[in-house]
């Protein structure tokens, strides 16, 4: 099989390593072999967190990092990183899928800069000749369970094949602390189940 | 335990997906090091939380944090030649710090053997500069490791440890940021039965460990006798390979090959799985010393060769030296632009290097169109109630206002992104603990700008103090501002000298007072009206004078709390 690339994205404290995590794990379980890379650093003070996963085989996969244009999924974590993710990122004919969560720049909140609007994403979108889907929960119990909304839809679509639903929840749970473990399962069927 | 400190100390053999900081401190373990000492400071962190996770009783490994690198770095050398396999890390620039002590290792016989880990950072993904510490292992005369990957770090640090050994020769193992950070299976052996014997075992004979003067020169032709026999070493050695991964033939008539090291190796061999061509590769994991006779030999049999290396022109220069000194004819190409000294060698980049000179195996490609959208930047911020916000907020307020053309140096820490606005404080910055010393210089016949500087708590012990002396000592008009968080924020919450995790704290106000500080006061950096006073008072003050803005680092305090709540739940459920 060709690589399928999936470049994460968010803002520091979103639990983009939970995300990537869930999502290697899954990968590993359906018999692909996987490299991924995080970027660290400055985490906890609201920069931008990426992580990069390449899924295939083990003699085609050589270094972890994506190179711009060829990320066949971008996930993001938050309207502005899932805009510049799809922008530096998507390959043409890719899909992203992104919760809409907002967190203003101190750029944008200076009046620098504009934060993008949703139909930004959707013309960028567009002009890939990709796919775009919004997911958003109105009544999401923790902002800290955004991400697992983005597993529930991603689980719905199995893009990669034999990475289905049920083995992205059964990882979820898997690592999931024991704590939030029902949590995550009702947001988790939640998101899945609001496929668009 | 956790499932991961399970899998950590697990004797027998299992494979895992594991970060190759994570890869790391299971071949310590399978290698047999007792003693861990390290400074805080990214890509390395994740190193000591895998160290730390293992339950204290069940880790066979004494590890802790020193006030800075070079004191990490003499307490693994001093465990080591006390018999006991050390490991000491650190960042990049870590090394800087460390050198003073880590030069004269090499002369000296670590019968424990000693690795020591460095964190470099090309691409300066979080460090204030691309230092290629290559140049420093020659320096040290140590003999230099480089893994691509996590499953190389494993293998390597076991082979790295083991001839660190059997040579009592420090060895420097240099990953890189996204070495340290990579993750992938790896497939881990059984940790033997070590018997870890703490018994002391130091013993000096003469003056084996005192190169002074006319003592130095046998120690130093037994160092170079050392990394003779590493040379020999690297020619069997596992950690240089060729790779020829389309087989080798010539290509028009000329046969190419490549040298390469750590991840641009990876590279290189993703660009040829593209291409197809049969070129070959010689990767070399031991890139200090060199065998010439295995680089001669690569090089005779081809008609080019392309040397791509990571930053410096380190390899180049030696190759080309090797190839001058044997008469080689073989062609050897090398980077040629300057921006090509900069920054990481991923696929794309080795493509368009390699398709200028070898087109018909790497085929031009059109650069990537600029995409047309405009994405607004995201700098990094302090966090939302962060103590430094606020007294920077204040500060920035009272120059404004009373102190116009005030002089900030920024110091590093949390509190560097005070430098970007909107409070723009600190426009000056070296490194760790640098302020005191700029601001010192910047004091020097001026009686005409205010100096104002600033430091972290961490900082303050690590490398701060020698300048505070001297602004006490000369009494400079220079105002410090001690920003004090009690922890080390910046790269994770490590603790330090003055907060309380380990040992008793050492209390600042009392270590500047003994200094001798004349002007000291202390505020909550909330007390935004208080901390105004306090640093018009020292402003106005003649000579040095000291304002201690503290609060604890909010984002540490709020996750302590979430862990003591969970605690607290658990221990509730067990009851039950
Ligand atoms: C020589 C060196 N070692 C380590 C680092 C990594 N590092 C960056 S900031 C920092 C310490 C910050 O702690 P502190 O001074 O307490 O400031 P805070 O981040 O808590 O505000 C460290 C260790 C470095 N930049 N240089
Ligand atoms: S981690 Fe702590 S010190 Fe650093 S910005 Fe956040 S609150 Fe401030």
């Amino acid at each position: 099989m060709k690589n399928y690339n999936i470049f994460i994205c968010g803002v520091g404290g979103q639990g983009i390593g939970l995300l990537s995590e869930v999502l290697i794990q899954s990968c590993l379980a359906a018999g692909y072999a996987v490299l991924g890379v995080d970027t660290h650093g400055l985490a906890q003070r609201g920069g931008i967190v990426v992580s990069h996963l390449r899924i295939g085989t083990r003699d085609k996969l050589f270094t972890p990092r994506i190179t711009p244009g060829e990320a066949d999924l971008i996930v993001g974590l938050e309207r502005l990183e899932a805009y510049r993710g799809i922008v530096n990122y998507m390959r043409d004919g890719g899909s992203c899928i992104y919760y809409d969560a907002e967190q203003q720049p101190i750029h944008v909140r200076m009046g620098m800069t504009d934060y993008p609007a949703i139909s930004e994403l959707e013309q960028a979108v567009a002009e890939r000749h990709g796919k775009l889907e919004r997911v958003f929960i109105e009544d999401l119990p923790d902002v800290r369970m955004q991400n697992t909304a983005v597993l529930g839809r991603i689980a719905s679509f199995e893009l990669v094949e034999g990475v289905t639903g049920d083995i992205i929840r059964e990882q979820l749970l898997e690592i999931s602390p024991a704590g939030a473990r029902d949590a995550n399962q009702r947001v988790f069927e939640q998101a899945m189940a609001a496929r668009t | 335990m956790s499932k991961f400190a399970e899998n950590m100390i697990r004797k027998d053999a299992w494979t895992g997906l594991m970060m190759g900081n994570h890869a790391l401190v299971r071949a310590m373990l399978e290698s047999g090091v007792m003693v861990v000492s390290a400074y805080p400071g990214s890509p390395t962190p994740e190193i000591a939380a895998a160290i730390e996770i293992i339950p204290e009783e069940q880790r066979p490994i004494h590890f802790e944090w020193a006030t800075n690198e070079k004191v990490a770095t003499e307490t693994a050398f001093g465990a080591s030649i006390n018999g006991h396999l050390s490991v000491v890390f650190f960042k990049s620039v870590g090394l800087n710090v460390a050198l003073d002590s880590a030069v004269q290792l090499s002369m000296l016989d670590c019968t424990g053997g000693m690795v020591v880990v460095i964190g470099d950072d090309p691409g300066a993904n979080s460090s204030q500069n691309e230092q290629d510490n290559r140049h420093a292992g020659r320096m040290m005369m140590m003999p230099i490791f480089e893994p691509g990957s996590p499953s190389e770090t494993y293998t390597m640090f076991m082979e790295a440890a083991e001839l660190s050994k059997k040579l009592k020769l420090p060895v420097l193992f240099r990953m890189t940021t996204h070495v340290c950070h990579a993750r992938e299976l790896v497939e881990f052996g059984p940790i033997p039965d070590f018997d870890y014997d703490w018994t002391p075992q130091y013993h000096a004979k003469g003056l084996e460990y005192w190169p002074i003067t006319t003592a130095v020169f046998p120690l130093k032709r037994k160092a170079f006798a050392k990394l003779a026999a590493v040379e020999k070493h690297a020619l069997s050695s596992p950690a240089n390979r060729v790779i020829s991964p389309n087989g080798s033939e010539a290509v028009n008539g000329r046969r190419l090959g490549v040298i390469t090291h750590s991840i641009p190796a990876y590279s290189v061999l993703e660009c040829l799985d593209r291409s197809g061509s049969p070129i070959d590769v010689l990767k070399l994991g031991i890139t200090f010393p060199l065998n010439p006779e295995q680089i001669v030999d690569f090089l005779n049999a081809h008609d080019e060769v392309f040397i791509l290396e990571e930053l410096d022109r380190i390899l180049e220069s030696e190759i080309k030296a090797i190839a001058f000194d044997n008469k080689v004819t073989t062609k050897i190409l090398v980077r040629p632009e300057v921006e090509h000294l900069m920054h990481e060698f991923v696929p794309q980049r080795v493509w368009d290097l390699f398709s200028g000179f070898w087109p018909e195996c790497f085929e031009p490609q059109p650069a990537r169109a600029e995409p047309a959208e405009e994405v607004s930047p995201r700098l990094a911020q302090m966090c939302p109630g962060c103590g430094h916000r606020s007294a920077f907020f204040a500060i920035r307020e009272l120059i404004e206002e009373e102190f116009p053309d005030t002089i900030t140096v920024a110091d590093i820490g949390c509190h560097s992104l005070g430098s970007m606005k909107p409070y723009e404080m600190g426009t000056v910055l070296l490194c760790m603990g640098h302020s005191n010393g700029t601001a010192g210089g910047l004091a020097i016949g001026n009686d005409k700008r205010k100096v104002v500087c600033f430091i972290g708590d961490s900082t303050f012990f690590h490398a701060g103090l020698p300048g505070i002396i001297n602004n006490v000592l000369y009494d400079r008009n220079v105002t410090l501002v001690v920003l004090e968080n009690y922890t080390t924020a910046m790269t994770g919450h490590q603790p330090h000298a003055a907060s309380g995790e380990i040992g008793d704290k050492i209390k600042i106000p009392e270590v500047l007072e003994a200094l001798g500080v004349k002007f000291l006061r202390s505020v909550d950096a909330y007390m935004q009206d208080k901390l105004k006073d306090h640093m018009r008072d020292a402003m106005n003050h003649e000579g040095f004078g000291v304002v201690i803005a503290k609060h604890p680092c909010m984002l540490k305090f709020i996750r302590d709390k979430r862990k003591r709540a969970a605690a607290t739940k658990n221990a509730q459920s067990v009851n039950r």
